[in-house]
């Protein structure tokens, strides 16, 4: 078999390195990119360049940004007693894009694990009490995943936040909108029944 | 005969890893084929149907179609999510714990109904009774006994001599106790007093109802070390979530 020019190798090899691609499309990314335009490729080399080497996480909320704070931390529009904490930057993209969330965020950059070692001390939860104590938060929302691990890392911040004297609230679980109520697990038609709103 | 392409099987969720887009690979324990990792499709997108029966600890009825290389859950409908493991940080913990000990011992596609039923119990155990360290010191005494570790603690292993009111050792390399004059120069050794072997034999050799009430001070450390110890031999890692569970317990 003819080997691959070593530049295509390497690529391919790289590539195939990322989660969802394996060698097949790892392969024809990169012979997409041979024949694209240069400034496309360009400004792939750019943009991955970038990612690295301007951006980091904000030191008061965790998110990642490429500002001292980030935009969220820095805005005089936010309502600074309110936090939300999620596991993941990405989270915080998903809730802003709602728009009805002014508060700000803290991420964890995960949620506790034990199965895996995950502990307290490789999340930002000893972070998040120093700026409770230093700012005036009056409500801590704990927006983790519905899991095991999401729901262990909820409790255990709830009995460290609360005797601060801060209200801590936990999202609303529920049915999906779209989904059928024969196929709802009973932990979360368990939650929806208790949780029930007048309407 | 080739094996049928669908089954359908009772499982306890063990855990769980991320794989591609929106799936899951899902490792569980089952009755019939002990220990099983299979994909499930879709389970991480918000509407899917099955994502809620396959968290980890849920007691659930499986439908698997068999794949070439790992099987696919088809369908999942829980028996029994534990809620209390999920709304109690010490319970949820000690869950977890339990779930971990399984993991690592359970054989894959081997039957083991007693360990399962053995887990079974011990969930329902950390759910709804207030024992938990006893519940969680039975089930590992047991759960030795079904993947065939379980351990000696009547007589001297290497004497035969019966073990009486003096110190004796729990020998992880022997499988069980010797005598102090055995013991001696022998590596693996873990000390045990008269009141804690006591207790060590009453959670191996009686009913759970027997022992339920057993009052475990002083000798909790003593045989929580043994165990850990043990399971430490045996494995030769740490059983992680052992820290997390140390941590919460010691929570006010």
């Amino acid at each position: 078999m003819e080997k691959q020019a070593s530049p295509v190798e390497r690529l391919i090899q790289e590539l195939s390195k990322l989660p969802g691609i394996g060698p097949k499309s790892a392969q024809r990314i990169a012979y997409h990119l041979l024949r694209a335009p240069a400034e496309q490729v360009n400004g792939l080399a750019l943009a991955i360049t970038n990612l690295r080497e301007k951006t980091h996480l904000c030191p008061e909320c965790f998110n990642i940004t490429d500002g001292d704070l980030c935009n969220i931390c820095s805005s005089e529009k936010r309502d600074k007693g309110l936090i939300c904490v999620v596991e993941q930057p990405q989270d915080i993209t998903v809730i802003s894009r709602l728009g009805s969330y002014n508060g700000l965020f803290h991420v964890l950059h995960g949620a506790i694990s034990p199965t895996e070692g995950i502990g307290t001390s490789n999340l930002k939860i000893d972070e998040l009490i120093k700026r409770l104590e230093r700012s005036p938060v009056r409500e801590v929302i704990i927006a983790t995943n519905p899991t095991m691990e999401g729901e262990q890392t909820a409790l255990y911040l709830k009995k460290i936040i609360s005797p601060l004297g801060i209200k801590v609230t936990r999202l609303a679980r529920g049915l999906p909108f779209g989904t059928e109520l024969e196929y709802a697990d009973n932990a979360t038609l368990t939650h929806a029944i208790e949780g029930r709103a007048e309407f | 005969m080739s094996k049928p392409h669908d089954y359908q099987t009772k499982a306890i969720i063990l855990s769980k890893t991320r794989l591609a887009e929106a799936d899951r690979i899902i490792t569980f324990f089952t009755p019939e084929h002990g220990k099983i990792a299979a994909v499930a499709k879709g389970v991480r997108r918000p509407n899917s149907r099955m994502s809620g029966h396959l968290e980890v600890l849920d007691y659930s009825h499986l439908n698997l179609a068999r794949g070439h290389n790992l099987d696919i859950i088809t369908g999942a409908q829980t028996l029994d999510s534990f809620l209390p493991l999920r709304e109690d940080l010490t319970r949820g913990a000690y869950g977890l714990y339990a779930a971990e000990i399984v993991n690592q011992f359970a054989m894959e596609n081997l039957e083991n109904r007693e360990l399962f039923d053995l887990f079974l119990k011990t969930l329902e155990r950390l759910s709804y009774q207030d024992n938990l360290e006893i519940a969680t010191y039975y089930f590992e005494l047991h759960l030795l006994k079904e993947v065939g570790f379980k351990p000696e603690f009547k007589e001297c292993l290497s004497c035969h001599r019966r073990l009486g009111e003096e110190e004796s050792v729990f020998n992880f390399k022997s499988g069980g106790t010797l005598c102090a004059h055995c013991a001696q120069g022998k590596p693996w050794s873990f000390p045990l007093s008269f009141g804690a072997l006591k207790v060590l034999r009453m959670l191996q050799d009686d009913d759970y109802e027997q022992v339920k009430g057993l009052k475990l001070e002083p000798v909790t450390h003593e045989i929580e070390g043994a165990l850990r110890n043990y399971f430490y031999y045996l494995l030769e890692k740490d059983i992680k979530s052992a820290s997390w569970l140390d941590k919460v317990k010691k929570m006010p």
